[in-house]
């Protein structure tokens, strides 16, 4: 099998599963008084520490939740809730157009039922946010802002974002900025502190931890109104008993995956320049996707003219490989990526796109195993395509 | 014909291929697409098709833009359920599953196609439109350019090695009949492994596969109208469109309807009529006239037919007949099947019925069978025009 989908989920690495099943087998609810409970709260803390160093971030500052969508949702729901409580101007939400869906329809929500007004920043063709756009958004009433959000890596066309310099905007007028970088986190260097950013998503199971933990760094001096309540843990801002095996095991998957980040990243865009050049060569008329050059390093992503993305993933699939249409689906259909069409693509192109995603398991065979496959895959697709476009 | 009827369920062969024996008398190798509705049927029939050694792959149709419009339990084939049953199934089967979204063609080649035709003072059969234009030939059609050879599906009807295609052994759950459009081309490419199976025999046959749906009730009525309620759907989409409703014999005006499109041939019931009959007997539809928007009743003999004019004619039992043949037909989904003599004519065909036939509405299909002791033989259908 040739897995092509690291994007969508990655192998949990050795360390971070033994790690997950020596602390499983340990009882103790991190709130608890007693020595378990103590035992269980310092593999936390020790973990949060972790976590805090590979981000260049304090320990004060990172929020265990339960993944990515969680985080995304706190950050953004939270943010605009305490802002607005705080001042009830700030009625506005700004972020772009090509967010994951875990912020994007958490702002649409906020747009339906709290009324907010949403800016949505225009990308370029590469998928590219421009820190000029959001000063512009930003001159007009900064002060009407509650808050911006926009990621640090597409999930979809890999481009990275200048985030850095999206965060000095924002600065500037003195409205925090929330980044989505759960695609970043392990692929580029990423740091909380040397960013500028107030609030940042990042989750387990997209760097070689367990599915269901994930963090949100969120810095001291942004408030935040809870989305779960409860038991008052993690600084009163997310409720919920610990789950201390499933952190533990991400603050490992993290700390390695950063550590390795650049070693990791060199060997992958190798990787990935070869599955990009051999898919041009065998496929011509396919398109590159994203920022040729500011991506991540893992990921190449196509529009293959005149096929369907569905119908090359089903052939591929028949192969034994695995790889994605890259937008997200609702009942198990594949819609057309709101992320190409906001990078100008018209819902043809959108619709015959396919995403190849490369992680720390990835193979040169398993690129071979690719380019073997899709001529056929993407002659037979074709034929499908025409016939559904003739009707 | 990829059938599984006919010399029983080790005959498979395909017309113009060398079959390749699997070295126990099976053929195997072939590439098949099971539509995969969340029913039982469906279910079943991908698992036949597996078990005889056929490659297959698993496809649910997403019919409906928004799944929750389409009608919600175990009683239509659109839902969310749905969808999760059919990937349950292809999983305890171990095939690949996928869904198709189809909701664009559907819409326009079933649902559109239902509401014009009701518009047009016909009486539709969206059941056998989905095969004609959906599984049978869109599905179909993506099926083989992505490579597939056949697509498999839960009907009961028998398709044999001879190429024919006959009614179900189980006669109360024969859908020959909604099958009976489907060109001889677009059967060499099907498969219906029921077909040699009662329903009985074939949830039985889910139960002992493990297969989660072998309960599930069966699906009735018309997927797309949410609530069962045809008449509110079509008033919904044509809007009110007041009408005489006029007695057939003196012509005289004897109601009001809010629209013709709601009146079927041969219903009774809902007819809003002013005054009884002077003979005090209930009466029926005869007919819609959308030219006028006017309804047409009169007593139940008035709608006795005994011949019945049919256009666009399909022919699978054999070649166009030229001369007049003596058969059996059927006028619409389970009902009554009458002798009748079948006569081409120009483009269309028509039949003289050996016995009266009451409530036969135009834009239904009258489908041809001659009878015979292996099932009754579909000769061709066409669409009732009057």
């Amino acid at each position: 099998m040739a897995y092509l989908d690291h994007a969508a989920t990655t192998p949990m690495l050795d360390v971070a599963l033994e790690a997950y099943v020596a602390t499983a087998r340990e009882v103790g609810n991190a709130s608890a008084l007693h020595g378990a409970g103590r035992q269980a709260r310092r593999r936390v803390e020790e973990s949060r520490e972790r976590v805090a160093a590979a981000l260049g971030a304090r320990p004060a500052e990172v929020i265990f939740t339960g993944g990515g969508t969680e985080s995304d949702n706190l950050a953004v729901k939270g943010i605009f809730w305490a802002r607005r409580s705080a001042d009830r101007r700030r009625t506005r939400v700004v972020s772009s157009a090509v967010e994951h869906h875990a912020v994007l329809d958490a702002v649409d929500w906020l747009a339906a039922q709290e009324e907010a007004e949403v800016s949505w920043l225009p990308v370029d063709a590469l998928g590219r946010v421009s820190p000029q756009q959001l000063r512009a958004e930003l001159a007009a009433a900064a002060d009407q802002v509650a808050v911006i959000t926009t990621m640090w890596a597409s999930n979809e066309v890999g481009t990275v974002q200048p985030v850095a310099e999206l965060a000095a905007v924002a600065a500037e007028h003195g409205v925090p900025l929330h980044t989505d970088a759960i695609q970043a986190v392990g692929q580029v260097a990423v740091d909380f502190a040397a960013s500028g950013v107030s609030a940042l998503t990042v989750t387990g199971h997209k760097l070689g931890g367990p599915a269901g933990v994930g963090a949100l760094v969120l810095a001291r001096d942004v408030a935040v109104t809870p989305l779960l309540h409860g038991g008052g843990q993690e600084r009163d801002v997310r409720s919920g008993t610990l789950d201390t095996a499933g952190i533990v095991a991400f603050a490992v998957a993290l700390e390695t995956a950063v550590r390795h980040q650049q070693e990791y990243a060199a060997r992958v865009a190798a990787l990935r320049d070869d599955l990009v050049t051999r898919v041009r060569q065998a496929v011509p008329e396919a398109v590159l996707n994203g920022d040729p050059d500011d991506r991540l390093p893992g990921n190449a992503h196509f529009s293959f003219p005149g096929c369907a993305g569905d119908a090359l993933l089903l052939l591929l699939d028949a192969q034994g490989i695995a790889c994605s249409t890259g937008s997200a689906c609702s009942a198990g259909v594949a819609q057309p990526s709101h992320v190409l069409l906001a990078m100008g693509a018209d819902s043809a192109r959108a619709g015959s796109s396919l995403r190849f995603t490369l992680g720390h398991t990835s193979t040169p065979e398993e690129v071979d195993a690719l380019i073997a496959a899709l001529p056929e895959a993407v002659d037979r697709a074709r034929r499908a395509g025409s016939l559904s476009a003739s009707r | 014909m990829l059938g599984f009827g006919g010399g029983g369920r080790g005959g498979y062969a395909r017309p113009g291929t060398t079959a390749v024996p699997d070295g126990v008398g099976k053929v195997v190798g072939v590439r098949v697409l099971a539509a995969m509705s969340g029913g039982v049927d469906s279910a079943v029939a991908a698992a036949r098709a597996a078990e005889a050694g056929h490659d297959v792959t698993g496809v649910h149709l997403a019919l409906a833009r928004n799944p929750q419009t389409y009608r919600t339990g175990a009683r239509g084939c659109c839902t969310l359920e749905d969808s999760r049953d059919a990937r349950r199934a292809a999983d305890v089967l171990g095939i690949p599953f996928y869904v198709w979204d189809m909701a664009e063609r559907f819409q326009a080649d079933v649902v559109d196609d239902f509401v014009a035709e009701y518009a047009a003072g016909r009486t539709p059969n969206p059941c056998l439109r989905c095969n004609e234009k959906i599984k049978f030939a869109a599905v179909l059609d993506r099926a083989v350019a992505l490579g597939f050879d056949a697509v498999v599906t839960g009907h009961h009807a028998r398709l044999g090695a001879d190429g024919l295609l006959r009614r179900s052994v189980d006669l109360a759950k024969d859908q020959s009949y909604v099958l009976g459009v489907l060109t001889r081309e677009q059967l060499s490419r099907s498969m219906f492994p029921l077909g040699d199976s009662t329903k009985t025999q074939v949830r039985a046959e889910a139960t002992r596969r493990g297969l989660a749906v072998a309960d599930k009730p069966d699906s009735h009525d018309i997927c797309f109208v949410a609530d069962g309620d045809t008449r509110g759907f079509l008033a919904q989409r044509l809007g009110a469109a007041p009408g005489d409703v006029v007695d057939g014999d003196t012509g005289e005006v004897v109601g009001r309807h809010t629209g013709a499109y709601a009146y079927t041939v041969g219903q009774r019931r809902g007819l809003h009529l002013d005054r009884p009959a002077p003979d005090g007997r209930p009466r029926y539809v005869l007919s819609i006239t959308p030219k006028t928007n006017t309804v047409t009743v009169g007593p139940a003999e008035a709608l006795a037919v005994s011949q019945v004019q049919a256009r666009r004619p399909v022919w699978i039992g054999g070649p166009r007949p030229a001369d007049p043949v003596e058969c059996e037909v059927q006028l619409r989904a389970h009902g009554d099947v009458v002798p009748a003599t079948v006569a081409v004519t120009g483009d269309g065909l028509r039949a003289e019925l050996h016995q009266p036939v009451r409530g036969v509405a135009a834009g239904q299909a009258i489908v041809a069978y001659r009878p015979d002791p292996a099932g009754d033989i579909v000769l061709g259908s066409a669409t009732i025009a009057a």
